[in-house]
Order: C-alpha cells, then structure tokens, then sequence
C-alpha cells in the first residue's frame, strides 16, 4: 500500500514536470547572429514571424544592427554584449552596422 | 604615440608607399608598427576634431574613430607582447608621421564648416591609403598568421570607416 503511494507520488512528479517543461517549447525561439572580426555570421538567417533575433557583438569595437530601408529596427550593441529585436513583420530585410557600413546582411521573415 | 594625424591619400603614395615598394618586404615588427602607427594617427585625428568641430554628425565620426582605433591598437599590442615582437620603426611609420603633422598644422587653421569639410575628406583619403596598403603590402608580406588575421580585421575596419566617413561628408553638408 504504502509503496503503490510511493509510486503514485512518483508518477505525480513527473507529470508535473512535463506539464511544466511543455509550455517552454512554445515559446518562440532565438535565433542568434553573431558580430565578430568585422563580419556577420549568417549573412542570412531566416525566422518566424514572432520569433526573436539575438546579435551578439565578439568585436572590440560598437556595432549596430540597423534595418536599411526604414530602421524598423535599429540596436547599439557594445563589445561584448547582445541586442535583441523580435521580428513582428513578414518580409525580406536588409540591415547593416551605421558605424561600419561596409557590414551588411539580411534577415527573411516567414 | 604623439604624432597627430593629417595624411593625405596623394601624400601617402608619393612619400609612404615607395618607402615600403624600395626595400624588401616589411617584417613583422615594421608590419606590427606601421598599423599601430595608422591607428595612433586617426586617434590624434579624431581629438583635433573632437577639439575644433561643433558639428553633430563630424564630432560622433570622431568619437568613433578615437574609440575604435584605441580598442584595436589596444588588440595590437596585447598580440606583440604575446609574440614577444617588438615594433621597429621604420621609413613608412616616419612618412605617415611626418605627413600627419604637417596636416594637423594645417587643419589646426581651420575653423567650422571649412574645418569639418577638411576634416572628412582627409579621413576618407587616410582609409584609402590604408587599406591600399594593408591589401597590396601588409597582409601579403605578414608571416605571423596571428598578426596577419588582426591585420585582415583591420582592413575591414578601415573599409567600413572609409564608408562612413563617406557617409558623414554627405551627411555634414
């Protein structure tokens, strides 16, 4: 009897556990992009609509991600650190670093 | 590093070029102390302007150029000390120097937008003949793979400022 209620409370645990660790994968993920020796990595990454963008800035010097067209988005990110944006908008964007035009890449949203 | 900055693209070729072309190829240690030399040179730049400009736009490119110039001359030297190099003086590091102060002396006589106009349009020329000379005789004559990959990040750096500094000029007018 007393072992069945062992069991039971066992088995209690888990389930609560999985309840727990199911609404993690709902949430949307974040996909990262990376700043280091002057060069972006990817050149182009593509997400879903809703999920995050995390650039993380390896150089010494500041960076920015900046969207071409419009700045829908525009983050500072100072070395060693990362910016985040999520991306609310379907379409296809260019962005670029304002202090060092010369790094550019794109960002697909599906 | 004392030398302020004041290249021209025009000067540099005639004085500082040949001055690499006549010898053999750099050594490291030449290599190592031209590109802090460039670096050192743009930082002066970029205080004579934080000291004379009251333009928005030219005063941030200057902040920029004095931040990212220290932070990879800083890189630099934390790589020579780790290769135990010592950077050697040489004719190139002379003429950049020698080019920079007869510049500084003559942007020290301008004032507001004659100043800034000056100002921009030598720091586009300065990245030009840096980055002709990191690609033409730096990188290819570096034996250290070490130094010639900072050297490689630093051509791209000195492009995206050639870039901007472009950018500022057409901004600033």
């Amino acid at each position: 009897m007393a072992r069945t209620a062992v069991w039971r409370a066992a088995l209690g645990v888990i389930a609560f556990a999985m309840i727990s660790i199911a609404p993690a994968s709902a949430v949307p993920a974040v996909k990262q992009i990376t700043l280091g020796a002057m060069s972006v990595s990817p050149m182009q990454l593509t997400v879903k609509t809703g999920e995050t963008v995390e650039w993380i800035n390896k150089d010494v010097v500041d960076h920015t991600s900046t969207e071409k067209k419009a700045a829908i988005w525009n983050v500072s990110i100072a070395p060693g650190k990362s910016a985040k944006v999520v991306m609310k908008k379907a379409g296809t964007f260019d962005y670029y670093c304002r202090y060092h035009p010369n790094m550019v890449a794109k960002v697909i949203v599906r | 590093m004392q030398v302020r900055f004041g290249l021209i693209a025009g000067a540099a070729c005639l004085v500082a070029m040949p001055a690499m072309a006549q010898n053999t190829k750099p050594n490291d240690a030449q290599i190592a102390h031209i590109a802090y030399t460039a670096g050192a040179l743009d930082v002066e730049a970029g205080k004579q302007a934080l000291a004379i400009s009251k333009n928005p736009e030219i005063r941030a490119f200057a902040e920029q150029m004095v931040k990212d110039h220290s932070a990879v001359n800083d890189q630099a030297l934390a790589l020579v000390k780790k290769l135990k190099v010592t950077p050697e003086d040489n004719a190139t590091s002379k003429a950049l120097s020698a080019q920079a102060a007869a510049k500084r002396a003559e942007l020290a006589r301008l004032t507001g937008a004659a100043f800034d106009k000056a100002y921009v349009a030598n720091e586009i020329a300065f990245h030009k003949t840096v980055n002709g000379a990191l690609s033409t005789t730096l990188i290819p004559s570096a034996s250290n793979g070490e130094l010639k990959s900072l050297l490689q990040t630093g051509l791209k750096l000195f492009e995206g400022h050639q870039l901007h500094a472009e950018h500022t000029a057409k901004a600033a007018n």
